[in-house]
């Protein structure tokens, strides 16, 4: 699904932020990226979302070569990938239904189309009673949730979540860390980078460290 | 926290009462603060360039009128002299131009209304047979004709001692100086004030366009392909600038036509017939609402693609 072969990025004329990364991220994964602040993680998961280039190396994404793509090939590959942002980035002008479905008005469909499957992924993320709602009204849970529920309303292939647990109390993060098992299990490989122990204690899956730019495995 | 308990996640799908559901709330927020104030900068700015179109539309077309009514006219003076009937020069110099092609009227001034003509400088009961008065004759030319004049003054000067031919040149050629300068001067304006106006509606909507930042990202990490995301914003600033220009053009359109009007109403006053001989009938006329209609397009296409290049150029530093 994601092949890195020996990527590095650097930003600008700096040192390189990650080196030598090879690794594969394979379907129906589950994996957390961990490491130290300021490791490169968010640096990873903007490589694994087609937002940055590598500045060596070769990054393979759904069998294509991710330098070779137009700005258009990205934006349908990126189709393919679900992405929480740690700060939700959700639209304060759009109801939480709105937001949730999104993506799915980007590719084109009609409202009607996709009505009952928004409103069924909101229920199971349970934010049912709280779909007409502006994000500014949302608690912090709330807003992760809607957050998750748009990024997995496409049926993405590969989830990716940036610290998903960052703001939200342990026993919501717990739930979270469910909703995220339970996704893996209908198929979608996941990738949440988080610097949370007791989280990544939780359950049991493949280990990605960061550490000074490289990366170390641990299956 | 308002977090419900787990069994939330399975609850059956429902329509919640409260506020009406929204499905279909434009990607680009509306009736944003930095949106009104991008239409309040259009709508002002495309009132001043409308005004100033107006104004020089207005110029050029006295200018305009005022060199074909001089135009329209020639003048025959028949100087006295010891022994010259002025009376008979006058018919005879009268009959000549009547017979000329291209002459519509030919008018003779007797020597009362000569009289007339001096009588603001030498004050009345004026006696013309004890001073060397030249008698006038006005030749109106006929409209869309282009008599021979120099034929005519030849002639004239072969025919009638004494006659002479003024076609108003000199007054015409400063006429047309001043005129000429007074609409370049006006066009000179008014391209300073559109080349103003394309420079604060680019920048107001670059301004309205910052606050959309976070908009433009999030329907690019959605998957929104750029043309897709440019398309939305240039359909919705292009709205703003077609409202903006149409309060602002709109408000200059209804300006010219009670100008129009005021003059129309107060016509035959002594005030509004020197207004007239300045400015002519006050009207911009249909090229002029046109121009103005025009302005307002381009100042809303100058919006829209101003927001299309600033989605481009975000969308850039993005990746």
């Amino acid at each position: 699904m994601v092949r890195f072969e020996n990527v590095g990025l650097r930003y600008g004329l700096g040192p390189e932020v990650l080196r030598d990364l090879t690794f594969r991220i394979e379907p129906h994964s589950f994996q957390f990226l961990t490491g130290p602040s300021g490791a490169g993680k968010t640096s990873l998961l903007r490589l694994l979302f087609l937002s940055l280039k590598p500045t060596r190396g070769l990054i393979t994404q759904f069998s294509h070569d991710v330098a070779t793509l137009s700005k258009d090939a990205v934006a349908t590959l990126r189709r393919r990938i679900g992405i929480v942002f740690q700060d939700f980035r959700l639209l304060d002008h759009m109801s939480t239904y709105e937001n949730v479905a999104l993506p799915l008005r980007v590719m084109g469909r009609r409202e009607d189309t996709y009505r009952d499957e928004v409103i069924e992924l909101l229920n199971w993320v349970g934010l049912g009673e709280r779909m007409w709602a502006l994000p500014p009204v949302l608690s912090g849970g709330e807003k992760q949730r809607a957050a998750i529920a748009r990024a997995v309303i496409a049926r993405p292939q590969l989830l990716l979540a940036d610290e998903p647990t960052g703001n939200v109390d342990p026993s919501l993060a717990q739930r979270l860390l469910r909703l995220f098992i339970e996704l893996n299990k209908s198929g979608t490989s996941v990738v949440i980078a988080t610097h949370d122990i007791a989280l990544m204690d939780q359950y049991d899956a493949r280990r990605l460290v960061l550490h000074e730019g490289r990366l170390h495995i641990y299956d | 926290m308002t977090d419900s308990t787990s069994n939330d996640m399975t609850a059956t799908p429902r329509m919640p009462g409260g506020p009406l559901p929204r499905f279909d709330t434009p990607l680009v927020p509306r009736n944003s603060i930095s949106g009104r104030a991008l239409i309040a900068v259009v709508a002002i700015m495309t009132f001043l360039a409308s005004l100033t179109t107006g104004a020089v539309i207005l110029v050029a077309s006295a200018a305009s009128e005022w060199q074909s009514d001089v135009a329209r006219e020639v003048t025959i003076q028949i100087i006295p002299a010891p022994g010259r009937d002025l009376d008979a020069a006058a018919a005879k110099a009268a009959a000549a131009a009547r017979a000329f092609p291209g002459i519509a009227d030919v008018r003779v001034y007797s020597k009362e209304e000569s009289a007339k003509l001096l009588e603001p400088w030498l004050g009345n009961g004026l006696k013309l047979d004890e001073l060397p008065v030249p008698r006038l004759i006005v030749v109106k030319i006929a409209s869309g004709a282009a008599p021979d004049i120099p034929q005519l003054r030849r002639m004239l000067a072969e025919q009638v001692p004494g006659a002479t031919l003024d076609d108003h040149r000199g007054w015409i050629d400063r006429m047309r100086a001043m005129a000429g300068t007074a609409v370049a001067a006006g066009v000179a304006i008014l391209l300073l004030v559109i080349a103003a106006t394309m420079l604060s509606v680019t920048f107001a909507t670059r301004g309205a366009m910052a606050t959309n930042k976070p908009v433009i990202e999030v329907l690019h990490f959605v998957g929104a392909k750029n043309g897709f995301i440019a398309g939305r914003f240039q359909r919705h600033f292009l709205r703003l600038g077609l409202q903006g220009g149409a309060i602002g053009g709109g408000s200059a359109i209804v300006l010219f036509a009670l100008a129009g009007a005021i003059s129309g109403w107060f016509a035959g006053s002594a005030g509004a017939e020197q207004t007239a001989a300045l400015f002519g009938s006050f009207s911009i006329g249909i090229a002029g609402y046109i121009a103005v209609l025009g302005q307002v397009l381009l100042i809303a296409l100058v919006t829209a693609v101003t927001s299309r290049h600033t989605v481009n150029r975000t969308l850039d530093t993005i990746d």
